[in-house]
C-alpha cells in the first residue's frame, strides 16, 4: 500500500506531460523543443516530467563556449600527462591548467605559459555570462521576476572578482585561480597564507556567516514546511495571502522555541538574501585582499579584533635577525 | 518494496560509505596540547601509526668500546684522510659501525677493494669519505639544529647504502609541445604529502636560497610583491617539513599568523637552522660529489642525490626520537679530527670542540660555515 511520507516518500504523483503556458514570442530560433515525457527515476528527486527544452541563441552559444573552455582545460590536462588516458583518469584530481607566471603581468603570454588559461577563461566567462542572460530572458518571457538571475549574478560576481577584477587590480594574471580540482583548493589555502590569514578579513567573516546562515535557514524552512504539510503547509503561496492552520502552527512553533517567527512570505526573502550575500560579501573581501590590505592578521591587530592570550613559552627570536645569520 | 530490494539498497549504502571513507585514517586519534588551551595548538597522533614508526626508529646497539691506547691509524694504514687521527682500535670500531649502518648486507667490499683496502678505486669509498667529513661538520658546526644529540651515518642510512629519502632536481616542466605545462606542480608527489603543490620545493629552497617568507610585515600593501604562486612553493616546502617530522603546522607555527616569530613555538627556530643546514650540506657536500657518482646514481638532469628534512627525520619529530647515538662515536664523528702528523695548530681545531663562531660577541646561536671544506677524495 503506497503511503505518503514527509521525508522519504515512496509515492510519486504523476500527471500527463504538459508543454507549458503559450508564450507570445514562441517559435523564434531555437525555441521550445521536444515532446515532453515522464521519467520515474527523475521523479524520485523532482518532477518526473522531462522537456520540453528551450535553449535559444544564448543557451546554444553558452553551451558551445562552455564546451570550448572545457576542451581547452581537459586537453591541457591530458597533454600534461603525455596524452596518456590512464594517467589522465588516475591523476585527474591533481591536474590543472595554471594561470601565467606573475612575471607576465597583464600581457598575453605564450600559449603554454598561461595563454591557454586566458583563452579558456575568456570562453568560460562568456559561457557563464550568456547563461546568465538566458536565465534573465527566460524569466522575463514567462512573466516571472528576475530573482534567479540576480542570485546567479551574485555567484558570477565572486567568480569575476577571483579571475578578472582582482588580477587586473593586482596587475598580474598570475594572481588568478588555476582550473583544477585539488589545485584550486591549494590555491585557496595559499591565498590565505600569503595574505596573512583570511579569517581576519571582516568580509570573509560576513561571507561565512551568510553561508552557514543560508544553510541553516534552508534547513529550518524545509523542515517547517514538511512538518506542516499534513495541514497543506506546502501550499505556501496560498498561505501567504490566506493564512491557514499550517501557517499558524508553524508560526506558533517558532514563537515558542525561538521567540519570533518569519512569515510564509518573508522567510523566502531571508533565504534569498542570505544566499546572495554570501558571494557578494565574499567577493568584496577577495577584492580588498592584496589591493587594499596585504596582511589581514596585522590589519586585525591594528583594529583590535585579534584576541590576546597568554604566551606559554618565551617569545621565539627570528634567527634571521641575529648577527651573522645566513639569509 | 521487496526484501531483495532492501538488501540491495543496504549493500549499496555500505559500499558507498566504504568508498567515501577509503581515503580516511582509521581512528583512534590522540591530540596533544602544544600551546595555550583552546587555540587549536595541538599535535595530532594516531597511536597505531606511531607504533609502526617506533619500530622503524629503533636504535641499533653500539659497537663495543675500543681498547685504550694503541698506535694511531694514520701511521699504520695507507690513504686514511679523515679518520687518520684515531687510535687503530677506534678506527676499526668506526669502520665496523659504518658497515652495519650503511652496508650490512654488502659488507666491507661495498666500499673497499678487498685485495687492497687502501685504494680509492670504488666510488662508494670516495663518497663515504666525504660523508664522514659531512657528519663531522654537522656535529661540530650545526649544533643550533642537531644540538648534542648529533647525527651518525645511521641517522639517514638505516642499514641501506642509499638513504630512503633523497631527491633530485625536477625537469623544469613536463610540457608536451604547446600544451600541458604543469608549472612544476599538480601531480601527487610523495615528498609533499601527495598534494597538488609544487613537487620540487627543494631546488629553490634547500639548494638555492630563494626567499621562503611570503607574508608582508605591514597591514597595508606597499612593499610586498610576493605572489600567491610563490606562496604555493613555500606551502610545498612546509608541507614537506610537516610530513617529514610527522607533526602538524602548529609544531612550529601559531597558525593564526604563520609569519609571526614572537608567538611561534621554539621548535621553529630549530627548523630554521635545519633549512640552512640542508641547504649548505646539499651545496658543499653532496654537490661536490657530482663527478664521483656514476650516471645510474644521478637524477634525470644529471645531478646527485640530495637530502631534505625526510632524509634524517623519516617521519619522527626528532630523528630516531632524539636517541643520542653520537655519544658512542664522539671520537670519530663529533668533529674533524686533527691529522696524525704535526700540522699547524690553527688549521685543525681540537677534537670535540667546535670551530670558533664568527661572531663570538653574542650568545645567540650563530652558524659558522665551513667554506674551506673541499672533497679530499
Amino acid at each position: 500500500m503506497a503511503e505518503y511520507q514527509n521525508i522519504f516518500t515512496r509515492v510519486q504523483v504523476t500527471a500527463p506531460p504538459y508543454p507549458g503556458v503559450p508564450l507570445p514570442n514562441d517559435g523564434s530560433i531555437g525555441g521550445r523543443d521536444g515532446k515532453p515525457f515522464l521519467a520515474h527515476l527523475i521523479g524520485k528527486f523532482g518532477d518526473a516530467q522531462i522537456g520540453p527544452i528551450y535553449l535559444g541563441w544564448t543557451g546554444l552559444t553558452s553551451i558551445l563556449f562552455g564546451f570550448i573552455a572545457f576542451e581547452i582545460i581537459g586537453l591541457n590536462m591530458l597533454a600534461s600527462v603525455g596524452w596518456n588516458w590512464i594517467e589522465f583518469v588516475r591523476q585527474l584530481p591533481w591536474l590543472a591548467l595554471e594561470p601565467p607566471p606573475p612575471s607576465y603581468g597583464l600581457s598575453f603570454p605564450p600559449l603554454n605559459q598561461g595563454g591557454w588559461w586566458l583563452i579558456a577563461g575568456f570562453f568560460l566567462t562568456s559561457s557563464v555570462l550568456l547563461w546568465w542572460l538566458r536565465t534573465y530572458q527566460r524569466a522575463k518571457a514567462h512573466g516571472m521576476g528576475p530573482h534567479v538571475s540576480w542570485a546567479f549574478g551574485a555567484a558570477i560576481w565572486l567568480y569575476l572578482v577571483l579571475g578578472f577584477f582582482r588580477p587586473i587590480l593586482m596587475g598580474s594574471w598570475g594572481e588568478a585561480v588555476p582550473f583544477g580540482i585539488f589545485p584550486h583548493l591549494d590555491w585557496t589555502a595559499a591565498f590565505s597564507i600569503r595574505y596573512g590569514n583570511l579569517f581576519y578579513n571582516p568580509f570573509h567573516m560576513l561571507s561565512i556567516a551568510f553561508l552557514y546562515g543560508a544553510t541553516l535557514l534552508f534547513a529550518m524552512h524545509g523542515a517547517t514546511i514538511l512538518a506542516v504539510s499534513r495541514y497543506g503547509g506546502e501550499r505556501e503561496l496560498e498561505q501567504i495571502v490566506d493564512r491557514g492552520t499550517a501557517s499558524e502552527r508553524a508560526a506558533l512553533f517558532w514563537r515558542w522555541t525561538m521567540g519570533f517567527n518569519g512569515t510564509m512570505e518573508s522567510v523566502h526573502r531571508w533565504a534569498w538574501w542570505f544566499a546572495v550575500l554570501c558571494p557578494i560579501t565574499g567577493g568584496i573581501g577577495i577584492l580588498l585582499t592584496g589591493t587594499v590590505v596585504d596582511n589581514w592578521y596585522l590589519w586585525g591587530i591594528k583594529h583590535h579584533i585579534v584576541a590576546a592570550y597568554p604566551a606559554v613559552w618565551a617569545p621565539t627570536v627570528d634567527p634571521a635577525t641575529l648577527p651573522g645569520a645566513q639569509p | 518494496m521487496s526484501q531483495t530490494g532492501y538488501r540491495m539498497k543496504t549493500l549499496l549504502a555500505l559500499a558507498t560509505s566504504g568508498i567515501l571513507l577509503a581515503g580516511c585514517e582509521r581512528p583512534p586519534v590522540e591530540d596533544v596540547q602544544h600551546g595555550f588551551r583552546g587555540t587549536g595548538m595541538v599535535q595530532v597522533y594516531n597511536p597505531r601509526i606511531v607504533a609502526e614508526q617506533a619500530a622503524h626508529n629503533a636504535v641499533p646497539a653500539a659497537q663495543p668500546a675500543a681498547a685504550e691506547g694503541g698506535p694511531i691509524a694514520g701511521t699504520i694504514y695507507q690513504n686514511v684522510k679523515v679518520l687518520g687521527g684515531l687510535s687503530i682500535g677506534e678506527f676499526n670500531r668506526t669502520m665496523l659501525a659504518m658497515t652495519s649502518w650503511v652496508a650490512p648486507k654488502e659488507g666491507c667490499a661495498y666500499c673497499h677493494n678487498p685485495a687492497n683496502l687502501a685504494e680509492d678505486s670504488k666510488y662508494q669509498k670516495v663518497v663515504a669519505r666525504r660523508m664522514l667529513e659531512m657528519t663531522q661538520h654537522i656535529n661540530s658546526t650545526w649544533k643550533p639544529h642537531v644540538q648534542e644529540t648529533g647525527v651518525t651515518c645511521y641517522t639517514c642510512h638505516r642499514g641501506q647504502p642509499v638513504p630512503a629519502n633523497i631527491w633530485y632536481t625536477e625537469a623544469d616542466n613536463t610540457a608536451q609541445g604547446a600544451m600541458g605545462n604543469r608549472a612544476g606542480q599538480n601531480r601527487a608527489a610523495a615528498a609533499i604529502n601527495l598534494s597538488a603543490l609544487p613537487g620540487d620545493p627543494f631546488t629553490p629552497f634547500l639548494l638555492n636560497a630563494e626567499p621562503i617568507r611570503i607574508e608582508g610585515t605591514t597591514a597595508l600593501p606597499p612593499g610586498n610583491r610576493k605572489s600567491i604562486k610563490q606562496g604555493e612553493w613555500t606551502y610545498a616546502l612546509m608541507t614537506h617539513m610537516s610530513q617529514s617530522l610527522g607533526v602538524n603546522c602548529t609544531y612550529c607555527h601559531n597558525s593564526r599568523q604563520f609569519a609571526d616569530w614572537t608567538q611561534s613555538p621554539p621548535q621553529r627556530a630549530v627548523a630554521w637552522h635545519g633549512i640552512r643546514m640542508a641547504r649548505e650540506l646539499n651545496k658543499d657536500y653532496l654537490q661536490s660529489l657530482t663527478d664521483v657518482f656514476p650516471k645510474e646514481r644521478k637524477g634525470p638532469l644529471g645531478d646527485v642525490a640530495k637530502l631534505n628534512c625526510a632524509t634524517c627525520h623519516q617521519g619522527a619529530y626528532k630523528p630516531l626520537y632524539g636517541a643520542p647515538m653520537l655519544k658512542d662515536y664522539v671520537t670519530a664523528l663529533a668533529a674533524p679530527i686533527p691529522a696524525p702528523e704535526v700540522a699547524p695548530p690553527a688549521a685543525a681545531p681540537a677534537e670535540g670542540v667546535a670551530p670558533p663562531a664568527e661572531t663570538s660577541s653574542t650568545q645567540a646561536p650563530t652558524v659558522a660555515t665551513d667554506k674551506t671544506a673541499k672533497p679530499s677524495g
